[in-house]
């Protein structure tokens, strides 16, 4: 729980050794500050409550608050994007309830016993319904469609608040003793229906949110690793370390609100991975609370060979087993020097081949990115109002080059995005490397701000998908992880099936389908894609947007994709996990959730 | 409307336009000489026939291939590349406007002289654009005659769409002119057996894709793999159907269409020439001069031609819920593999709807019905010592009359068939014509066997069965439907489908009635059963007399090759005696037919060496 003007107060807690009476009293004070996450994030959409796309009168769009780089910015050619790509009208709109009431929400089903303990400890708790609602869904496109028509369906019972790793193991105790369901919640950023409740579960179901497990509690220069609470979101871990000349590198996507223990409990990959590596690369020690007691490593080393790894059974375990408390991770020197960079190819099956080569040296940047013509015209719509004539005259300039005396044709070029990070002399030959190869694939170097921008995309999508819903469009992005021969194939046959699809399924217009390679492996390489279409004529959108994800994620197992690369698997994934692991891997899983949960506890029912 | 909702038999089928209508109004050099923009495949990645040949060289498989061939024979990787580049040298077509041109024009003047119109559903020309735009299109053709593939092309050039590559026999290129003139409008020839010859196949296998995947052309081949000398549909070949499902099924391409293209012909070139070879008559082999002299075909009246392009069928569609595409994730796509049981039969299945989609949208002649009955009533006026005809009609029958008056005769106003009635009494030099004229007569009678097959199996099965139980005359048909399942097209495993459609025709003319139990047939039922029985009982009658030649004549071993010259030797000695009605039990078609099912029924083995 960043958000900013509360990390003061956060300090306050970092000890747990207050006698329960004066720790009441700070929380009752602080509460509404701290645990109340919706005053500041929105309790229907995605991020901050100030932080908006809207089309302001005169039509254009605008991006609200003071958050980001794009913020308060005019962004002329969204409207006529938007509007072309999908059909939509900015006079059609189909806005959101603007606020939740209460009687939409089912009274909680309390196990009083528990609760009676539960309060005698001192932690933290509430049943109110706001703050239920709030943790009872992720972003799945149909958790927040319910939700912006105002509807809620089961959702925990009560919210609990742990402070410390001791908090924890004492919540676990009492949830075993009185048989209540546990569903940890971190940062809320799931798109698997992890966080759904089970609609079959009857007993009190807890809401585990560890947003107060927010600190750094020990820095370790000499091996350059980092004890950390597994509540801290992503960016104040980065800011935090940043403080201290460090940092982790970790940056996924959803860092801004992403916990620790979520990237741990989900198998999460940052941005630039190709430097830091993913979770799992990261993580030098778990601290994990189960219904059997704290599992951990008895040393922090860097390698063991001692059967097989026990973090792999917490790495992806998606909450079903207990919850992470701490983590050590490692950390690196913050980076001295970082430079975006992009380059245009004439198709997407060059910039394809060119990511291959890149991956095959090993040479990758921090990150690089291939984004299709589809997703490349995105971005461009994306553009802020230039304030000078001059910068709209040198983009005409570059588009005159790259179409007319280069010969790319506007709707088959396509562009990848880097970014380069480390000392600057290495940069700048790491970057001469890249730019060479390149080349050889009919790349054209397109400058720093088309890169920026491309990585601009992925923090506002979010935004943006709400806006399309304030408008009839509904939308989600999806990944999968797939062999480098398979690349160009599965890109253009599950655009397709999308396309296919929503004409079998009655969509009235046609839908936006794009993806982008989004990282690089040795043996293959990460695709994401996004899909929205307009629904305006369709009775039940959302049930034909399920449909139509459930026929691409046919389509990407069918053309030797994973079922996951990053997002888990939760429960929207769930039917596909025999096929994926094979019958004895199932029952491997099995019989370890067995073994560590046998009341089922940890009651969310992902993964198996 | 109304009527197909009621009858799912009865379809609605486009209009046919003629062709020729405006070639013989507009002057042919200028139609040579049009502007030819036909549309392309929207994810056309243009190249040229020399360029794809390299691509094929270069492919992931062929490396593969190589290398594995060189292991295995120690030749080294140089030579055998050199040997694939001549392999490929000979296949590979290289398609020229500038040929198809000269075609459209020497075609034109030929198809006016020879056949009264050529028919085109413009339906489906607009459905086989669309299609092209689209996804990769495979053309199947049915296939009776050498003409098929020129019609095709000349058709395609006529309405603007892309011309295509087709796969030929090998055959044509001991014409040396015009194997080469093929070769120019788009054909590619493939050896007829290359075995376990692994470069050859992967040659021949990748050079398809490549054209197939990149949208360089609709790849048009016979899924009958031959034409066919009996009018019949023969039993589908599977190589190249399995070749241009593979890129979908390994996710290459997201779909492929294919497209069914009827050929009706009223009367096809070949005629006399097939039914001679039938009878074991040597046929000529394909050479140019022998093409020359086939020049007095141009004199005489062919009729009508229809050609009727079916609707494209989504390969995407057809695999939905059949095939497991996962099943190529674990290894690499390139390295050749046999195909796994269900794509096996998932490619087996796709094959027979095909050729039935063929076999629906054939045009039928009035003279084809004319034609059955004649043959009827000639094989039942033999045995009853008669001489009897059918009375003549109507206009529409006699203007196929004269079409076919090589085979008919007009005596006091009545139809026959233009042969004595006692066959015992012929000369031997005089029994092979006689013959040619019954087996040109069954092949139009075949036409239309595939709408009488099933109700006659049926009429058959009844006639057979020991009682009237529903049981066991659904046995009975069980029994027919397998013994003659080479000899028809009859989809494998659709059994319990073919006996109802069967029990539906049948109930639905009146010839049947169903009980709880049993199988009625009605008053006026008995006539209609016998006509469909009597229609497959030359069939019947030839399996049953190749059985007793091999209980009664073959010794212990008979090789393939002696067991046609003594089959045929068999039956025309039972001829002769009058102890076998049908002459066209003769036909080779149904000797090696009723042989294959025997194998195939485990009644006779094959020995290797």
């Amino acid at each position: 729980m960043n958000y900013g003007s509360s990390v003061s107060g956060e300090r306050l807690f970092a000890e747990c050794k207050y006698s329960t009476q004066a720790l009441h009293i700070i929380l009752n004070l602080c509460q509404y500050l701290f645990f109340h996450r919706q005053e500041i994030l929105k309790w229907n959409g995605w991020g901050y409550s100030d932080t908006r796309f809207l089309f302001n009168k005169k039509g254009q769009a605008e991006f609200t608050g003071k958050r980001y780089r794009l913020s308060g910015m005019i962004i002329p050619a969204l409207q006529n994007w938007f509007e072309g790509t999908f059909g939509a009208s900015v006079q059609h709109k189909s806005p959101a309830m603007p606020i939740l009431t209460s009687s939409a929400v089912q009274p909680p089903t309390l196990n009083e016993a528990f609760v009676d303990e539960l309060k005698s400890t001192g932690i933290p708790c509430s049943h109110d319904a706001e703050d239920r609602v709030f943790r009872g869904h992720g972003h799945c496109l149909h958790e927040v469609f319910a939700l912006r028509e105002g509807k809620v369906g089961r959702v925990p019972d009560i919210v609990v608040w742990p402070n410390c790793h001791n908090d924890v193991v004492k919540i676990v105790e009492l949830a075993c003793k009185h048989n209540v369901c546990l569903i940890p919640y971190g940062g809320g950023t799931s798109v698997s229906s992890a966080l759904e409740c089970p609609p079959e579960e009857t007993r009190c179901i807890v809401s585990l949110d560890t947003s107060q497990m927010n600190r750094i509690l020990w820095i370790d220069e000499k091996n350059l690793t980092a004890h950390v609470e597994a509540g801290i979101v992503g960016q104040e871990l980065e800011r935090l370390l940043n403080e201290s000349g460090y940092c982790t590198g970790h940056e996924p996507d959803s860092m801004e609100f992403s916990s620790l223990g979520g990237w741990v409990a989900t198998r999460a990959s940052g941005m630039k991975k190709n430097i830091y590596g993913n979770i799992e690369d990261l993580v030098v020690h778990v601290k994990m609370v189960t219904p059997q007691g704290v599992i951990e490593k008895g040393c922090q080393c860097p390698r063991m060979s001692t059967g097989p790894d026990i973090h792999h059974f917490i790495m992806g375990s998606e909450g079903t087993l207990g919850v992470v408390t701490e983590v050590t991770m490692k950390i690196r020197p913050m980076p001295e020097y970082q430079k975006y960079g992009s380059v245009v190819f004439p198709n997407f099956e060059q910039g394809v081949a060119c990511l291959r080569e890149v991956a095959k040296q090993r040479c990758a940047p921090a990150s690089i990115r291939l984004m299709d013509n589809e997703q490349f015209k995105f971005g461009h719509a994306l553009k802020p109002q230039v304030s000078s004539i001059f910068t709209s005259f040198l983009d005409g300039l570059k588009k005159f080059y790259i179409t007319k005396f280069k010969g790319f044709d506007p709707d088959r070029l396509c562009v990848a995005t880097l970014l380069f990070e480390g000392d600057r002399e290495k940069v700048l030959q790491h970057e001469k490397q890249v730019y060479d190869i390149a080349a050889k694939f009919g790349g054209l170097a397109a400058g720093e701000d088309n890169g920026q921008r491309g990585y601009m995309l992925t923090f506002v999508i979010a935004y943006l998908r709400d806006l399309g819903m304030d408008y009839y469009v509904i939308g989600e992005s999806f990944e999968t992880s797939v062999p480098w021969d398979r690349v160009l194939d599965i890109c253009r046959n599950v655009k397709a099936r999308i396309i296919q699809e929503c004409k079998d399924k009655g969509v009235q217009f046609s839908p936006l389908s794009t993806c982008r390679v989004t990282q690089t492996y040795d043996a293959g390489a990460c695709v994401y894609f996004y899909f929205a279409f307009n629904y305006r004529g369709l009775s039940d959108p959302v049930h034909v947007y399920e449909q139509v994800e459930h026929a691409a994620r046919e389509e990407i197992l069918a053309n030797g994709g994973s079922l996951s690369h990053h997002h888990g698997v939760g429960k929207l994934r769930k039917e596909w996990m025999r096929e994926t692991i094979s019958d004895v891997g199932m029952g491997m899983l099995k019989s370890v959730k067995n073994y560590v949960d046998p009341k089922n506890i940890f009651g969310n029912r992902n993964l198996i | 409307g109304k009527t197909r909702a009621l009858d799912p038999m009865l379809k609605k089928r486009d209009d046919f336009e003629d062709i020729l209508e405006e070639r013989r109004n507009s002057s042919d050099l200028k139609y040579a000489l049009r502007c030819y923009t036909p549309v392309l495949y929207k994810g056309v990645t243009p190249c040229t026939s020399s360029m794809l040949k390299s691509m094929v060289l270069q492919s992931d498989q062929l490396h593969y291939v190589i290398n594995q061939v060189s292991k295995e024979t120690g030749k080294a990787t140089d030579d055998i590349k050199e040997e694939a580049s001549a392999i490929l040298e000979e296949m590979a077509q290289c398609l020229q406007l500038s040929t198809v041109r000269f075609f459209a024009f020497t075609l034109s003047k030929a198809f006016k002289t020879l056949f009264r119109s050529i028919c085109v559903n413009e339906d489906g020309i607009q459905r086989l654009q669309q299609a092209i735009q689209e996804h990769p299109v495979v053309l199947l053709p049915s296939h009776r005659s050498y003409m098929d593939f020129l019609l095709m092309s000349y058709i395609l050039y006529t309405y603007d769409v892309a011309l295509p590559v087709i796969a030929a026999g090998m055959d044509f290129m001991g014409m040396k002119f015009v194997g080469e003139m093929l070769r120019m409008s788009g054909a590619f020839f493939i050896r007829r057996s290359f075995g376990g010859d692994k470069l050859y196949w992967a040659l021949f296998s990748e050079y398809v894709k490549t054209m197939l995947k990149n949208g360089f052309a609709p790849v048009e081949f016979f899924l009958e793999g031959t034409r066919s000398r009996t009018s019949k549909s023969l039993t589908p070949k599977l190589g190249l159907l399995n070749i241009v499902m593979d890129p979908f099924l390994k996710g290459e391409v997201f779909d492929v269409n294919v497209v069914p293209v009827s050929i009706s012909y009223e009367r096809v070139l070949e005629e006399t020439l097939y039914a001679r070879e039938l009878l074991g008559i040597p046929k000529p082999k394909e050479s140019t001069s022998g093409l020359f002299k086939a020049r007095k075909i141009l004199s005489e009246d062919y009729g009508s031609i229809h050609v009727y392009f079916g609707q494209p069928v989504s390969v995407r569609s057809l695999a939905q819920g059949k095939v497991n595409r996962c099943q190529f994730n674990l290894v690499p796509r390139h390295i050749p593999r046999r195909p796994s049981e269900d794509i096996a039969s998932f490619v087996n299945d796709s094959a027979y709807r095909l050729v039935r989609a063929q076999e629906e949208n054939m045009v039928l002649k009035p003279w084809v019905l004319v034609a059955s009955l004649l043959l009827q009533y000639h094989h039942q006026n033999q045995a009853a010592g008669q001489k009897r005809g059918i009375a003549l009609v109507t206009q529409v029958v006699s203007s196929s009359l004269t079409l076919h008056r090589g085979l008919v005769r007009i005596c006091e106003d009545k139809v026959q068939l233009a042969v004595e009635q006692d066959i015992t009494t012929y000369l031997s030099t005089v029994f092979y014509y006689i013959a040619v004229i019954l087996l040109s007569c069954a092949s139009y009678r075949n036409q239309a066997l595939h709408v009488f097959v099933r109700p006659a199996l049926l009429a058959l099965a009844i006639h057979t069965a020991s009682s009237n139980q529903k049981q066991e005359v659904f046995n009975s048909f069980s029994f027919l439907r397998n013994m003659f399942s080479n000899e028809f097209i009859l989809c494998p495993g659709a059994t319990v489908q073919d006996f109802e459609e069967a029990c539906y025709l049948l109930v639905k003319t009146g010839a049947l009635q169903f009980t709880q139990q049993e199988v009625l047939v009605t008053e006026r039922g008995h006539r209609t059963l016998a006509f469909l029985s009597t229609m497959l009982d030359p069939f019947l009658q030839g399996y049953q007399v190749v059985c007793r030649f091999l209980c009664e004549e073959a010794t212990e071993t008979l090789t393939e090759k002696q067991f046609i010259p003594a089959v045929r030797k068999f039956i025309k000695k039972l001829l002769l005696a009058g102890r076998l009605r049908y002459m066209e039990v003769l036909s080779s078609d149904l000797q090696k037919n009723s042989l294959a099912a025997l194998l195939r029924l485990g009644a006779v083995r094959k020995m290797k060496g």
